[in-house]
């Protein structure tokens, strides 16, 4: 080692609380967590298909807590929590994907993202029309 | 050097390797003119204040990418930011973020070079071309495929963006992972599988979690984000493929 590398001592600043450093992380967080309560409803639909194949009462039981305030309020919550994932979703989609053309000219990632949002909308409207539809 | 009437107080990162423990800010009192960039305000300190602040820098016009550092905590060129953007409020400047600190904004980027080196930065052809053929021949169409990731100019500004990177350095990281991107896009090579043995890999293209930070930061909009998370998908037909045709997709 020479007399010049002896003077060498590189300081490597500790990664602890990277994510409040900036908003920017904070937003890539929050878009993280929202998963956990996806899968946390994804087990409650679980569970409902469980009680389904144990008969008509059991299912009707965790229709009827589905009814419940708390699990209204739950519901509410993931609905909200469901639609910041769907559109942060959508706002990943065009970095996944090659880049796509349109006559010609390298379609914008913020279009890609409005027509996975816009298709997400419809599809979920579809899906409220038909069900209401059914029950009624 | 003419002095501004204005004045902005910028606090910079200091790191002296032989008396410092740890780094520190340092307040320096900087007068300027509106067209003065945040590089020129530490060129300022250094020529009139104290000769002692060490920085890199070259071109002041943002294409020799070694300016780089944490302006106001944003990953940012010296030479592309500007004082008055910043005044009257006070201006923090530190080196990169998640590289070692050599002294002051100066970093230690051996790291960036030895991977650099590893993807192949260069054109492999499948049959390379005698003068006497000619250059090798490629449409508008082609060259779109890649030139958007051409255009980095080794910064670094997105590794100091990429927590991933930050956390665990074996990352590829950002801004080589597009690179290696912008060969293996490039019709007129043929070395993807080659640098694909390090993209499938867990340092590769799936060490990133699209955070998507570098593709803000970026200076050149090189969207390492967006070269990266599209080779998640032909990373993932090769593992596939490799089940039914051994030597995987991209031989």
């Amino acid at each position: 080692m020479s007399a010049q590398t002896d003077k060498r001592h590189p300081y490597l600043r500790p990664i602890r609380g990277w994510w409040k450093r900036d908003r920017y992380y904070i937003r890539y967080l929050a878009m993280e967590a929202t998963s956990i309560l996806i899968a946390l409803y994804a087990l409650i639909l679980l569970f409902g298909l469980l009680r389904l194949g144990q008969g008509e009462a059991a299912f009707n039981g965790w229709l009827e807590t589905l009814r419940s305030p708390p699990s209204v309020a739950l519901h509410s919550l993931l609905l909200l929590v469901f639609a910041y994932h769907s559109y942060s979703w959508f706002k990943v989609m065009p970095k996944t994907l090659p880049a796509i053309y349109w006559r010609g000219a390298k379609l914008p990632q913020p279009v890609i993202t409005r027509i996975g949002v816009s298709a997400a909308v419809i599809v979920n409207l579809l899906v409220i029309i038909l069900f209401t539809g059914l029950q009624s | 050097m003419t002095n501004g009437n204005k004045i902005i107080e910028m606090e910079v990162l200091r790191y002296r390797p032989e008396l410092d423990q740890e780094p520190f800010y340092q307040s320096y009192e900087v007068p300027f003119l509106d067209d003065w960039s945040v590089l020129q305000g530490l060129q300022y300190i250094k020529d009139d204040l104290d000769g002692t602040l060490s920085f890199r820098w070259s071109c002041r016009m943002a294409i020799c990418g070694s300016c780089g550092m944490m302006i106001n905590g944003v990953p940012g060129l010296g030479c592309q930011n500007f004082l008055r953007n910043y005044h009257p409020g006070k201006l923090r400047v530190a080196a990169l973020e998640h590289f070692p600190i050599e002294r002051d904004l100066v970093v230690v980027v051996d790291d960036f070079m030895n991977k650099l080196a590893q993807i192949k930065p260069y054109l492999i052809p499948k049959q390379v071309r005698g003068l006497d053929q000619g250059e090798y021949l490629q449409t508008p169409q082609q060259l779109e495929q890649y030139r958007q990731f051409s255009t980095c100019i080794n910064c670094m500004l997105c590794y100091a963006a990429c927590p991933q990177y930050g956390m665990n350095a074996d990352f590829t990281g950002p801004g080589i992972l597009a690179l290696m991107h912008r060969y293996n896009a490039d019709s007129r090579d043929d070395g993807r599988a080659q640098r694909m043995e390090l993209g499938h890999a867990d340092a590769g293209v799936w060490g990133c979690t699209a955070v998507g930070y570098c593709s803000e930061v970026c200076p050149k909009d090189v969207d390492p984000a967006h070269a990266i998370n599209q080779n998640k998908m032909g990373s993932a037909i090769d593992y596939f493929l490799r089940f039914v045709k051994p030597r995987g997709a991209s031989q």
